[in-house]
């Protein structure tokens, strides 16, 4: 059954990672996230789930490896400078190809940074937090309803690729409180079937030799690995665009400042500008294909906007314009969330001066 | 008519490979010992091993046990989750004195001081021996290591840390003990040891730990024999040997 409430953006997550079917959770306090493991602390003991809390991020992350390597749903969440720390064991996890979801709701950054949101680690999470080169799916929600959705949906992409999936969101959106409509709750024979569904279970020899860990070796995984990330281009993009068919300026975004820019487009769209706007829904794999809509012979510009000093999504936004039109920026960093005023004045001044009128 | 006397442990599967330890290292005798325990107490078909970084991991040529090598030093942490989300599976941990005493104090304390049910069989041979003979936190005063080329001196580097002694500060570890494997008796005290620790995990007790002191003849520079005397002569003691808790 579906179920509308009224939800601060941590703790929807929580909910909608236990009714997909999460048992285990680890977790260390670190803000703006505290309320993921203060929720799961009550919340997970009432469906027979398993709660921790680590001495560490460090400890935490492997625990998680432990609860996936038992075959529980497992969910990791953090804030930047915590996922750094728990980098280490999100890379042994792609290794041993363990399911498991990634929260990462940003503060500033480098190091402790500020405890304010950011979008400060979309290099991190897009091109892989550990050693080795591995990638993830990564869902970036721009508001708590989708941060509940993607949530919801990502442990059934870590299930279905073994592989941890990441869910990218910021300060904002974990602090905020909205209106959310919580998917429905799995059943325990459904939790069952899930986590039966999961032959490397380490229970005991029973006959057969099992082992989760280097499972094939290196040369041979990493092959197999690159061909599912070149897979994942066809299958697992994920974008929204708008007004592609006459826009003269395209703005671009993903996550919370997508959300801003979003309105930020419909103020200036009232006056008659021109505009289109891409999200990615996804940010890994990136969404190359939205930017093949744009018409390069009308679009005079693109604006790239994001919370994030130097620009981070802008390079892959760039890689894939490939030069057919100018890319600008408009931005924060640190802790200092975007304001939409400051957007409509970014969008009309590179409108004037690319577009005319 | 053939009589068999001894047999191969279950864990071990010599058809698949050899082990990768140095002549004369005690890693196989503590293994073997964990492996026959496994056999008699009847916990092979459900017990889940987790292994640490280190020589510990020259065991995966020859085992056939259900494995997790963890990241270095965090088996603790892993085996504790593990045995919460299944807790008929039989759990043991198994690390050398880099992985647990070192990178991996902090998951080893609060693992043993939250009572996890799990075993730890912990092998401490005073040296880091896969990556080439470096200062170990349990390494002897005055050892010469490739990282302390003049001897380990406790101005500059402390002394060697005791982990029984360590653990046994804590409320809630139920069983610790220290044994080696020198010679037929103290094999027999190993034996036994490690079989009431498994125990205290099948009665849910908490957290039990056991300790071998074991030798590294590769980087101490001595023969197999040489390194045997010196256990009896030097380490046991800084090391002392016994039953530290049996609640």
């Amino acid at each position: 059954m579906e179920e509308k409430k009224f939800m601060k953006g941590c703790e929807a997550v929580a909910e909608a990672a236990v009714r997909a079917g999460c048992r285990f959770f680890a977790g260390y306090p670190i803000t703006p996230q505290n309320a993921v493991p203060e929720y799961l602390a009550r919340r997970l003991p009432q469906v027979n789930g398993v709660f921790m809390q680590g001495e560490s991020e460090v400890a935490s992350s492997n625990m998680v490896f432990g609860g996936a390597a038992a075959g529980k749903r497992s969910l990791l969440s953090s804030s930047s400078c915590g996922i750094s720390l728990m980098s280490e064991t999100v890379s042994w996890m792609a290794l041993c190809r363990l399911p498991v979801v990634v929260c990462n709701f940003q503060r500033g950054g480098p190091g402790i940074g500020s405890i304010q949101p950011s979008q400060q680690d979309y290099n991190q999470a897009t091109r892989a937090l550990g050693n080795g080169g591995y990638r993830m799916i990564v869902l970036a929600p721009a508001d708590i309803q989708e941060a509940v959705d993607m949530t919801y949906e990502a442990f059934d992409l870590a299930d279905k690729y073994s592989e941890p999936t990441m869910v990218l969101l910021d300060g904002f959106t974990g602090s905020l409180m909205e209106p959310v409509t919580l998917p429905p709750m799995k059943s325990e024979e459904e939790v069952k079937a899930i986590e039966a569904s999961k032959p490397w279970v380490p229970t005991g020899n029973k006959g057969t030799f099992h082992r989760v860990f280097f499972h094939k070796p290196a040369p041979i995984q990493n092959g197999e690995d690159a061909e599912m990330y070149e897979k994942w281009k066809e299958t697992e993009v994920q974008y929204e665009t708008d007004g592609l068919e006459d826009a003269k300026l395209v703005v671009t975004s993903y996550g919370v400042s997508a959300r801003i820019a979003e309105s930020a487009v419909e103020v200036l769209r009232a006056e008659g500008y021109k505009l289109g706007f891409i999200r990615a829904k996804r940010i890994y794999p990136f969404p190359e294909a939205a930017f093949e809509e744009i018409n390069y012979d009308q679009v005079k510009g693109i604006l790239d906007v994001e919370m994030s000093q130097p620009a981070q999504y802008a390079e892959d936004v760039k890689a894939a314009v490939r030069k057919r039109a100018p890319i600008e920026t408009c931005l924060t960093s640190g802790g200092v969330i975007i304001d939409r005023d400051d957007i409509v004045a970014a969008i009309r001044d590179m409108y004037e001066r690319k577009v005319g009128e | 008519m053939m009589k068999q006397i001894t047999k191969i442990p279950a864990a071990i599967d010599l058809e698949k490979g050899s082990n990768d330890f140095c002549p004369g290292c005690l890693h196989s005798a503590s293994f073997k010992i964990v492996s026959q325990t496994l056999d008699e107490m009847g916990l092979f078909d459900k017990s889940a091993y987790v292994q640490g970084v280190g020589c510990c991991a020259n065991a995966l040529g020859y085992i056939r046990i259900d494995t997790i090598a963890c990241p270095h030093g965090r088996g603790c942490a892993v085996a504790g989750a593990m045995k919460r989300c299944m807790p008929d599976t039989f759990i043991m941990t198994y690390q050398g004195d880099g992985d647990l005493a070192a990178i991996g104090m902090a998951e080893t304390m609060h693992s043993a001081n939250r009572g996890d049910n799990i075993t730890v069989i912990f092998v401490n041979n005073g040296i880091y021996g896969m990556t080439g003979g470096q200062l170990a936190p349990t390494t002897l005063l005055g050892a010469r290591t490739t990282t302390t080329p003049f001897g380990r001196n406790a101005n500059e580097h402390g002394y060697p840390m005791h982990m029984c002694e360590l653990i046994n500060t804590l409320e809630a570890p139920s069983y610790i003990a220290r044994v080696t494997c020198t010679d037929p008796a103290n094999i027999r005290k190993a034996q036994k040891c490690v079989r009431d620790a498994f125990q205290h995990q099948l009665d849910g007790k908490g957290f039990s730990f056991v300790e071998f002191i074991s030798n590294c003849p590769t980087n101490w520079g001595m023969t197999p024999l040489q390194s045997l005397d010196h256990i009896k002569n030097v380490v046991l003691n800084e090391y002392p040997l016994g039953v530290f808790r049996d609640k």
